[in-house]
């Protein structure tokens, strides 16, 4: 693997940071919906039990929606971090010496 | 073919492969003519059986045509290049890396353990499909983009890299082996029961027959042999698992698709349930096996005398019927009985007490089963015993979650897969696709096991002893321990109570259960195979590689050339399958419980380490180091002091310590927040990583 170009200037490694950041936010902003999903409606799944489509809800959620959930999760990862991908080319483009993979 | 591209190669081909659309519009053609051609196969067996071939010859064909196919594959995938043999040469589309990774990591336990366990427990299963799906959120937000970035060849690989050296990779490898081993093994047990099942040949001979089938996807072409079968393998399990559900439903509530629909079956069985709990019959059964405990109770209460009288009412019978001139098979039954007497007092305390602890599980309500859509047991509102019964049980419940989604994310045969996608993007996108395509597995599983319960509450009870259907008496002939019915109140009616099962039953019988022609059990055993292998070949790669790339080629010897690299790594291969399968061949029992104690570890040991390596530069080697052995550590000491099974296997004698009424299956529940208090304490205590290190972050966090 070629080391990071260390050296860039300032602007393309302040888009990278950028970058960087915008990761971390979509990341933790998933994390939490999956949490919730995942364990507090788990937690409370006793209580949440009233009739949804004919299963009681809270399986529902652990057998179907928490599942579907998931799925829609990832997708969202994937698309938003494309975009940002694209933004990071285009704000580091002035500097053409960035190592592209 | 695609698929030889740079069979004969050398290891820097100046043919370019195909990559790109090109070559996914290829695959799609590829697989398409796959699926065409396997459905081509189902219906010739289904003609074959209306022309009446024997079913033995069905089952046999179901099990060697698939096997053929993946050979095929395998054979036409050989290749010597590194690149290709560890990562099927990173040229894996998005979608096809997907279907690899749902067939990757759908195993035996995901094919027939897992509706088999929402059978017997409910809502309590369904801790299985979210944990093992929400996993899959941690592996693309956390691990897979930043793998694929790194771009190397194994687990250990990018642990080494980012720790700066050899200490991480031997932890690393020790445990990547640790859980991959238990989880072939898992795997290559279920292969033996499919092959023993279909074949009527002894499972001993099934596991060995089954190595052949994995070893022929992964032995010639590695990675690459082993994703373009996976793929195929993938179309087959699916294709075998959703085909009866759609059949059961069908012809039970008319709704080919019962994944949308069996809200309204379950509201039928929870109606059967308070039948069943209110019906008298059912309650002299339960009336029955607790006088059989009870009795086993007063017998454990006095051992000596018990035993001695036991021994003499058997003897006194032999003699009694040698002396009245009784057929000789009468004596040779009394005989045998005698023989089975316990030998010494403490044989008779284990033997009674197993025997009163099963009498005492099946004198439950629902056969011991709890109610289907009930959350946790206990009450929340109820005495103080019942307040702790559903307190420990949500715990467990969220534990159980905790460590599979964790472990999910850790699990190094999974993880490999990202590596092979052309590019980070498509690693991220290729997260998506697996989780969507093992989803359609993973949302039919709750169905059929309603509907099973329906067939069974509402069809099955209240037969009569003489006219059971014919796949009772299969299924008990082959397995006992898979389905047990006995007239234990003696009305001549089969109560639920009399019926004992076991979890892998529903899916490898509900094609009979739904009268389904047997070309549909053949299906079923064909797809539950491809799960088995799938996983297997995935597992074994793992080890082997680990071995043969990071104890052996990194750091025994550097400098070997790369066709050495893989001729090592071939023979590993092997060796590794050769001693999964003789431990195998010694029935270690439960296949989900197997599995998901490799979770627990993989969880414990990887986890904090993969995720602290990207995301805080700060974490170090000696960080890392114990992070991972005291995670590991940590989980295994809960094992050992608490499972069943292993506590014994070690002559452990202490008494059984639960934390907050945590079960050891979920022991990562402790293991993961261990590891990463301590990977984070000791980095801060120790020197920051190497420049090499901290440039290796910024550089996998940059697309």
């Amino acid at each position: 693997m070629p080391p990071p170009d260390l050296a860039a200037p300032d602007p393309v490694r302040a888009a990278r940071a950028r970058h960087w950041r915008r990761t971390l936010r979509l990341t933790a902003a998933l994390l939490l919906a999956w949490f919730v999903v995942g364990f507090v409606v788990t937690w409370f799944a006793r209580e949440l039990d009233f009739p949804f489509l004919g299963w009681p809800f809270s399986f529902w959620v652990a057998a179907q929606g928490g599942v579907v959930v998931f799925v829609v999760l990832i997708a969202v990862y994937a698309r938003r971090m494309a975009r940002a991908d694209r933004r990071l080319a285009d704000e580091a483009r002035p500097g053409d010496e960035v190592p592209r993979r | 073919m695609t698929l030889r591209t740079r069979t004969f190669a050398p290891a820097r081909s100046r043919f370019a492969p195909l990559r790109g659309p090109d070559f996914s519009r290829r695959l799609h053609w590829i697989y398409l003519a796959f699926g065409l051609a396997f459905l081509a196969f189902v219906g010739a067996m289904a003609l074959l059986e209306h022309l009446g071939l024997p079913r033995s010859w069905i089952g046999f064909l179901f099990l060697v045509g698939p096997i053929v196919f993946y050979a095929g594959i395998g054979i036409l995938s050989r290749t010597t290049d590194p690149a290709e043999y560890y990562v099927a040469g990173r040229r894996v589309p998005a979608l096809y890396n997907g279907m690899a990774t749902g067939a990757d990591w759908m195993s035996a336990a995901s094919f027939i353990g897992m509706a088999g366990t929402l059978y017997l427990s409910g809502y309590g299963g369904l801790a299985y499909i979210l944990g093992w799906t929400g996993g899959f959120c941690l592996v693309a937000l956390l691990i897979a983009p930043f793998l694929r970035k790194f771009g190397q060849y194994t687990i250990p690989d990018f642990l080494a890299a980012r720790y700066d050296g050899n200490l991480v990779r031997v932890i690393a490898v020790v445990a990547a082996i640790a859980c991959s081993f238990l989880y072939v093994v898992a795997q290559i047990y279920g292969v033996g029961l499919i092959t023993s099942r279909i074949t009527g040949v002894a499972f001993e001979v099934g596991v060995f027959l089954g190595l052949g089938g994995i070893l022929v996807c992964s032995f010639l072409g590695g990675m690459r042999a082993v994703t373009w079968t996976q793929v195929a393998q993938y179309i087959v399990l699916l294709v075998a698992y959703l085909v009866p559900v759609a059949w059961l439903s069908i012809k039970q509530h008319a709704s080919p698709v019962p994944q949308a629909t069996y809200g309204y079956q379950l509201q039928k069985v929870i109606a059967s349930e308070k039948r069943l709990q209110a019906d008298p019959a059912e309650r002299r059964v339960i009336a029955v096996f607790q006088a059989r405990a009870d009795a086993y109770d007063a017998r454990l209460a006095d051992i000596a005398s018990a035993l001695a009288a036991e021994r003499s009412v058997a003897t006194r019978r032999v003699a009694e019927l040698k002396a009245a001139n009784a057929p000789q098979g009468d004596i040779q039954a009394a005989e045998r009985e005698l023989a089975r007497v316990p030998r010494d007092a403490d044989a008779a305390r284990d033997e009674w007490t197993r025997e009163r602890d099963a009498d005492r599980e099946r004198a439950q309500p629902l056969a011991g089963m709890p109610p289907h859509a009930q959350q946790f047991a206990g009450d929340p509102h109820g005495d103080p015993a019942a307040r702790r019964a559903f307190d420990e049980s949500r715990r467990n419940f969220i534990a159980l979650v905790f460590c599979l989604m964790v472990g999910t994310a850790s699990l190094p045969h999974v993880l490999t897969r990202f590596y092979t996608t052309p590019s980070v993007a498509e690693a991220r996108a290729s997260v998506g696709w697996s989780l969507l395509f093992i989803v359609l597995l993973y949302l039919t599983a709750p169905a059929l096991a309603v509907l099973v319960k329906v067939e069974v509450f509402d069809a099955l009870v209240g037969t009569r002893f003489d006219q059971l259907p014919a796949w009772i008496n299969n299924w008990s002939r082959v397995d006992p321990s898979l389905l047990q019915v006995s007239d234990v109140n003696g009305d001549g009616i089969l109560q639920l109570g009399e019926i004992r099962i076991g979890g892998d039953i529903v899916v490898l019988a509900t094609p009979e259960i739904a009268g389904l022609p047997y070309v549909i059990s053949g299906l079923v055993a064909a797809g539950g195979l491809a799960a088995a292998l799938s996983t297997a070949d995935g597992l074994l790669l793992t080890i082997a590689n680990a071995l043969s790339h990071d104890l052996w080629f990194r750091i025994v010897d550097p400098k070997a050339p790369p066709t050495k690299r893989v001729t090592v790594s071939k023979v590993l291969l092997l060796m590794v399958a050769l001693a999964a399968a003789y431990v195998t061949a010694q029935k270690p029992g439960d296949i989900l419980l197997l599995v998901s104690w490799a979770f627990s570890i993989a969880a414990s040991a990887f986890f904090p380490a993969l995720v602290m390596g990207v995301f805080w530069k700060r974490a170090n080697r000696w960080g890392a180091a114990a992070g991972m052995v005291g995670g590991l550590g940590l989980t295994l000491y809960y094992a050992l002091v608490n499972q069943p099974g292993v506590r014994e296997a070690f002559g452990v004698t202490s008494p059984v310590q639960l934390w907050w009424g945590i079960q050891p299956i979920a022991a990562g529940l402790f293991g993961v927040p261990f590891g990463f208090a301590l990977l984070i304490v000791v980095s801060l205590l120790t020197p920051r990583p190497s420049k090499a290190a901290r440039d290796m972050v910024d550089e996998v966090r940059l697309p």
